[in-house]
């Protein structure tokens, strides 16, 4: 099976680490990866400003970059869920569909698809809180929702990272309030999405992590900045990099 | 042309009043856990919701018959029923009840219907003195504010600012917060009113059509003190809360109260069927915008709202920013995709004023897919030219951009370029709304796709 590795753009852009994290992960658990030079983005930032048009360029060219791939991953639950549930900009050819079809989101693909159960090369000895992000949660199903407390509890993140040497889980108190980043929400509704990071940030910081970790890097892009801006002794760092032991 | 509300700003002043938003978050999130506890001792919950949506979209599926045959069975138990097209044609229609029966002074329960139709001022305007008798919905009264929450009507207010509206408005003491005390002062005051009134009005929170009765919900009694005391008794019902028999009530109220505080019921649920004895009973059926959204393949599943407030409650962004951020009668998730409706260009922010996080969605207990609409009504909102300039400029540019895998990696280099050499003053300016509060993303020395083709692709 060759997998086609997409790596969001501002994981491009921000935090090569994540992608080469994601690569190297793929890479020891036997797949075969290769990564289309000339993606870009999946149009999700310009569709969840309600502008279709000016996501159409960005959704058809996604599609033209994967369309040749069995299986596409990439290391973004909201992306990923813009692909799946959202990419409707463009007319929908059988590539257009099939390419919403087979891209999975890295948590998902480890977990349902290739039922990994060690990673033993990895190993990390921190106190981490998870951040499962509101796509991970609400759309792609990583873990129940907070909001469905009558049905039984799951986490397809914890399971993996129960794999991980070392790592210490922490609770807090809201386990799924969102940390505010939102795309264009995090800049157009500066002072409720501001709000939004520092409560979700002190939350991780009161009940003692050293890390934030979540399968979005768009999430915590927005609590490094509040992180760093409030001189917190805290780190984020995404799943992939966990995973994979590296590159930290 | 009507000028747009702005929930960020008004939501920007909110939060800088550090104390009311941090006892805000605190209290809406706490219902928030309640609700949590009262849902997760239910089993079959998620049954309930899905026999919920299912007898809301039947009903509202089967709309005319409901609302006929609900008409003929209130006329044979003696309600007077009227129908209302819009606000202006409810306003008219009260006003010439009240007027036929010489009423000059009104109470009320809390109605969201009448806010919506903007009834108080309209009553006001032509001499008819209005009380509020929920005790959150007279502070909003009081305070000139429309109610900030539609179970909670002044939960964005600390004690001390009811101390401080009711010392002018009530002449107690404004240093005394306690709430017993401001209770009973408020009592005492309205009291009198409530007794001496001539009329009384109410919601409804369901019309049942196979008896013709309907059902108002309230924790204070004070829709029933409305409904008893004075000879007339006024009911404004958007033709949505119809529900076709007395035995779906056994859902929703098991619902509606667990949802909104986390209560098993609600304190008081009146049941009206007909006048009282020497009494008149009448009923204004209203539709103001309902029909037209019933049409909407996108939209119409928010009529199956009952008002709980349990997307209020769980929403992020109406906890920070506060209820009258939204400048519009509904407020929260479900106003961002209600108020729209009403009035496009007016409330085109609202659906921005969201992180689309999906908790509505998820506690919703008539499964409205709200985070979803939210997400739709956004393309409306473009659609129809209203996206604010600069939004729109920025994704002319950014859709080009990323359609392009060259502009793409020139853009990025450029980006990085100006992270690196701008001074911290350029990029914290107050035009750069991300370094207000948040310090700016470090830049690495290389993209990924650079470090991809020097290490993994073969020259």
């Amino acid at each position: 099976m060759k997998i086609g590795l997409f790596v969001p753009c501002y994981i491009d852009a921000l935090f090569p680490e994540t992608g080469i994290a994601t690569l190297e992960l793929l890479e020891k658990l036997g797949c075969e990866v290769a990564y289309p030079a000339e993606q870009t983005c999946c149009g999700q930032p310009m569709a969840n400003s309600g502008c279709q048009e000016d996501a159409a360029g960005a959704e058809a060219h996604f599609v033209r970059c994967f369309q040749d791939f069995d299986t596409v991953v990439g290391p973004s639950a909201s992306c990923v869920n813009h692909i799946r549930y959202n990419l409707d900009a463009i007319e929908q050819t059988p590539e257009t569909r099939k390419v919403r079809t087979v891209t999975r989101e890295l948590i998902e693909f480890l977990h349902d698809d290739l039922k990994v159960t060690a990673f033993p090369w990895a190993m990390f000895p921190h106190k981490v809180g998870l951040h499962n992000s509101c796509s991970a949660v609400r759309k792609l199903g990583h873990v129940r929702p907070s909001e469905l407390v009558y049905q039984p509890h799951f986490s397809k993140t914890e399971d993996l990272l129960k794999h991980v040497q070392g790592v210490e889980l922490i609770e807090i108190d809201r386990p799924d309030d969102c940390c505010g980043f939102g795309g264009s929400f995090c800049v157009t509704d500066e002072a409720v999405s501001a709000k939004m990071g520092y409560d979700r940030v002190q939350d991780f910081h009161r009940h003692g992590a050293e890390y934030i970790a979540s399968a979005d890097m768009s999430c915590l892009l927005h609590m490094k900045g509040v992180i760093d801006r409030l001189k917190l002794p805290m780190k984020v760092i995404h799943l992939a990099q966990i995973f994979n032991g590296g590159p930290l | 042309m009507t000028r747009a509300v702005d929930p960020e700003g008004r939501a920007e002043r909110f939060i800088a009043l550090e104390e009311h938003e941090a006892t805000h978050d605190r209290l809406v999130w706490g219902m928030r856990q309640h609700r949590d506890q009262a849902v997760a001792a239910v089993p079959e919950w998620e049954q309930l919701r899905e026999l919920a949506s299912q007898i809301k979209e039947h009903t509202l599926t089967h709309l005319d018959q409901y609302l006929e045959q609900f008409e003929q069975n209130a006329t044979k138990l003696g309600t007077q029923v009227h129908w209302a097209r819009d606000a202006e044609e409810h306003n008219a229609v009260v006003y010439n009840i009240l007027q036929s029966h010489g009423a000059k002074s009104l109470i009320k329960s809390k109605s969201m219907l009448q806010e919506e139709c903007g009834l108080t001022p309209y009553l006001q305007k032509r001499s008819i003195e209005v009380t509020e008798s929920d005790l959150g919905e007279r502070i909003q009264q009081l305070s000139n504010e429309p109610p900030s929450h539609i179970v909670v009507p002044a939960i964005h207010k600390l004690r001390s600012d009811v101390a401080e509206l009711f010392a002018k408005e009530l002449g107690t003491d404004p240093t005394n917060t306690d709430p017993h005390y401001l209770t009973e002062s408020m009592r005492n005051n309205a009291r009198p009113r409530f007794l001496a009134a001539d009329a009384g009005m109410t919601g409804a929170n369901f019309a049942v059509a196979e008896t013709g009765g309907f059902v108002v919900c309230t924790n204070e009694g004070n829709a029933d003190i409305g409904a008893s005391v004075p000879p007339l008794h006024v009911a404004s019902i958007g033709i949505e809360k119809l529900i076709p028999r007395v035995r779906d009530l056994a859902i929703f109220i098991r619902m509606l109260s667990r949802s909104a505080l986390g209560w098993p019921i609600t304190q008081y649920t009146s049941h009206f069927h007909g006048p009282r004895r020497g009494g008149e009973l009448h009923v204004v059926l209203v539709d103001n915008t309902r029909s037209e959204r019933l049409g909407s393949p996108d939209f119409w599943h928010a009529l199956k709202c009952i008002r709980c407030g349990a997307c209020m409650n769980t929403c992020p962004v109406y906890r920070r920013g506060g209820g009258l951020s939204y400048g519009a009668t509904y407020s929260g998730p479900i106003g961002v995709i209600l108020d729209p409706g009403f009035d496009l260009r007016k409330y085109r922010e609202l659906p921005f004023h969201s992180s689309l996080c999906g908790s509505c969605t998820e506690v919703c207990p008539v499964k409205i897919d709200i985070s979803e609409q939210i997400y739709k009504w956004r393309r409306v909102v473009v659609g129809n030219g209203l996206l604010t300039i600069t939004k729109r400029v920025g994704m002319t540019a950014l859709g080009a951009t990323l359609s392009h895998s060259t502009l793409f990696h020139a853009a990025e280099s450029v980006g990085e370029t100006a992270l690196k050499i701008l001074p911290r003053a350029v990029l914290y300016n107050p035009f750069n709304p991300w370094g207000k509060h948040r310090e700016m993303p470090t830049v690495p020395r290389q993209t990924f796709r650079q470090w991809y083709l020097e290490n993994r692709r073969k020259p």
